[in-house]
């Protein structure tokens, strides 16, 4: 039995099959996962190995097809809709490949979202969102729109927005492919300064292996199946490259 | 939220004016054009509504409106008067004449004649001169606009009988005179009347004169006209004339209304007006469905990721319902105060339009029925979208 105490996530056999008979792809065949609070793991493996699919069901957000899954003390696949729904929104932080921050809102606006999803008034979403803001050294762009801002900064607005809300669990999408190095780096550094607490615990997709060096555990998949963990002791210092 | 949904909304600024561009457009010619078709409606009737005396429009039981009229014996005006519950019943003489200018040119009128004795069915307004004038000798009375229009002529001719360049229109006036089968017609007043759909010139006189005028015929009694006394109800009054003298009594506003619906089933104006009114809903819902449709499109992976970070489906459909919401209510403004000021703009000239607040309220409806189906297509999307969406790509 895992140690739920310790355990954020908890996933045994998960498959996943998109389409039937003969058009069935099976994008997860059995896969297995053990995320501990307060570590970082990175998934890595080829494209269309089931990375993806496999953070998607952990965030409640597609359905397995098999397997048993337990995130945060709770499988959210039992979860009715509506319940799902809200559970995500107070339990996951999101990250996504190509950030996602909406055009037309501000980055503090943009970082106030998921409070605002929660019901919680406006003035003190903004003020929430302000504080992590400054937390991701961003208090001066904070009413600057995505387009005026950097990729870099745009991540680091949509790292602000994953983590206003204080969620248990945080799933990131290839956070730095969208990224040069040097900004890939800034971001993972800052996501093992803030995100990774002892309450907390990360799941990051990634292909880029300039950034391994971040995680406390790295699970290597490919055809929808976990085929390496390997558990390291974790740098959190960015490598930057020297200009000149 | 409801603050960001509209904040997508308006931060799209191409695709928001195209769908402001859609709705107000829609609005606007379904506003214009159904006021215009009201209008020339109520022009079919302003003969009618101009006459505000009588209770009664007493007719020929083969006449279907106002404009085609046919002539009942001078004794059908005594087997009225004899109803019980008439207070008073008076000749009418209406009938299209053909006029003759000083300058020679044709020119068809409406000449209307009113009873000798009581004047009764005369104009709403006087300009110049008054209703009495009338029983000077050979005197008719204008209607003003066609005075200064129809009825004028050019200042200078040349030998071909046209005008001399440079010419200017003298209107014509107290004292002019003019020819109504070859009968002499003197000019003592001038008056206001709503315009017609005919748009001819009205001509007032007494009855006996536009007898006068009128070609000799068996039957020449157009209209009778009649007062219900104190207390009689017009409608049971009108039923009471018609069932003991057999003719055909109608109230004023049934009289209005069997005229606007003769033009209705007679003509192709309702055919003509619906096209252009179903034209503007299309061209609505081409436009802002298209564009709307576009618009949700557009923010679907922003919606996506809402729905993954706990936006419920009935959040998102709110959000979608007031961006579609307030693009109809910006949208449905524009094109109602654009139809308003064209209203404006030519208010007094040819152009019929009369806006009854029908008209913005029909237009409305039409407007929520393009947001509404604009914005189902796109909450169809909203609904059927997996949050999954926004970790491809």
């Amino acid at each position: 039995m895992a140690d739920t105490q310790r355990t954020a996530v908890h996933a045994r056999g998960i498959t996943k099959v998109f389409g039937k008979n003969q058009n069935a792809v099976h994008a997860l065949r059995g896969a297995d996962l053990e995320v501990p609070y307060g570590e970082l793991v990175m998934l890595v493996g080829p494209s269309g190995c089931g990375k993806t699919t496999l953070i998607s069901i952990l965030a409640g957000i597609l359905d397995r097809s098999d397997g048993s899954c337990e995130v945060l003390g709770v499988d959210p696949q039992h979860l009715r809709q509506g319940a799902r729904t809200r559970w995500r929104g107070e339990n996951i932080g999101f990250v996504f490949q190509q950030f996602n921050l909406i055009p037309a809102l501000t980055a503090v606006e943009n970082v106030a979202v998921p409070l605002l999803l929660l019901g919680h008034s406006r003035n003190k979403a903004i003020a929430a969102a302000e504080a992590q803001l400054d937390r991701v050294g961003l208090a001066d762009k904070r009413r600057q729109r995505p387009t005026q801002l950097s990729g870099g900064q745009q991540q680091r607005v949509a790292i602000a927005r994953a983590l206003v809300h204080e969620p248990k669990f945080v799933v990131c999408d290839e956070p730095t492919s969208a990224l040069d190095a040097d900004n890939g780096q800034i971001v993972m550094s800052l996501f093992a300064d803030i995100a990774v607490q002892g309450e907390r615990a990360l799941v990051v997709v990634t292909h880029d292996a300039r950034i391994f060096h971040f995680a406390d555990r790295i699970v290597r998949m490919d055809d929808g199946a976990v085929t390496d963990v390997r558990q390291q002791a974790s740098d959190k210092t960015p490598k930057l490259h020297a200009h000149s | 939220m409801n603050r960001i949904a509209i904040k997508m909304l308006v931060g799209d600024v191409a695709k928001y004016f195209g769908i402001l561009l859609g709705i107000t457009f829609a609005a606007l010619l379904i506003t214009q054009q159904s006021s215009i078709f009201t209008g020339l409606m109520s022009r079919t009737y302003a003969f009618i509504a101009d006459t505000s005396l009588p209770d009664l429009w007493i007719t020929d039981p083969e006449v279907k409106y106002i404009d085609e009229l046919e002539p009942m014996q001078s004794t059908a005006l005594d087997r009225v008067r004899g109803v019980p519950g008439v207070e008073w019943a008076v000749p009418m003489y209406k009938s299209i004449l053909r006029g003759r200018l000083h300058n020679g040119t044709f020119r068809s009128v409406i000449v209307v004649g009113l009873d000798d004795a009581t004047l009764i069915g005369g104009p709403p307004k006087m300009v110049e001169g008054e209703l009495a004038d009338l029983r000077r000798a050979d005197g008719v009375i204008l209607d003003v606009v066609s005075a200064k229009t129809r009825l004028a002529s050019w200042s200078a001719y040349d030998a071909d009988g046209k005008p001399v360049k440079g010419a200017t229109m003298v209107p014509m006036q107290v004292g002019d005179s003019l020819q109504i089968n070859d009968r002499r017609a003197v000019v003592v007043g001038l008056c206001e009347v709503s315009r017609t759909f005919q748009s001819q010139p009205v001509i007032y006189t007494t009855y006996s004169r536009a007898l006068s005028y009128a070609p000799p015929e068996r039957k020449q009694l157009s209209l009778i006209l009649a007062a219900a006394s104190p207390g009689t109800d017009p409608t049971e009054l009108a039923a009471r004339v018609t069932a003991t003298t057999s003719l055909r009594a109608r109230t004023s506003d049934e009289m209005c209304w069997d005229t606007v619906m003769y033009y209705v089933k007679n003509t192709g104006i309702v055919i003509n007006f619906g096209i252009a009114v179903l034209l503007g809903f299309l061209v609505g819902i081409a436009i802002a469905g298209q564009t709307f449709y576009n618009f949700t499109l557009d923010n679907l992976r922003y919606f996506g990721a809402l729905k993954a970070m706990g936006g419920s489906n009935l959040l998102l459909l709110r959000m979608v319902l007031l961006q579609a919401t307030l693009a109809g209510v910006i949208g449905y403004g524009l094109g109602v105060g654009a139809a308003s000021l064209f209203g404006m703009q030519v208010k007094g000239s040819e152009l019929a339009f009369r806006m009854t607040w029908h008209i913005p309220a029909i237009s409305g409806a039409a407007v929520a029925i393009i947001c509404a189906l604009s914005s189902i297509v796109s909450m169809i999307k909203v609904i059927r979208l997996e949050p999954a969406v926004v970790f491809r790509g």
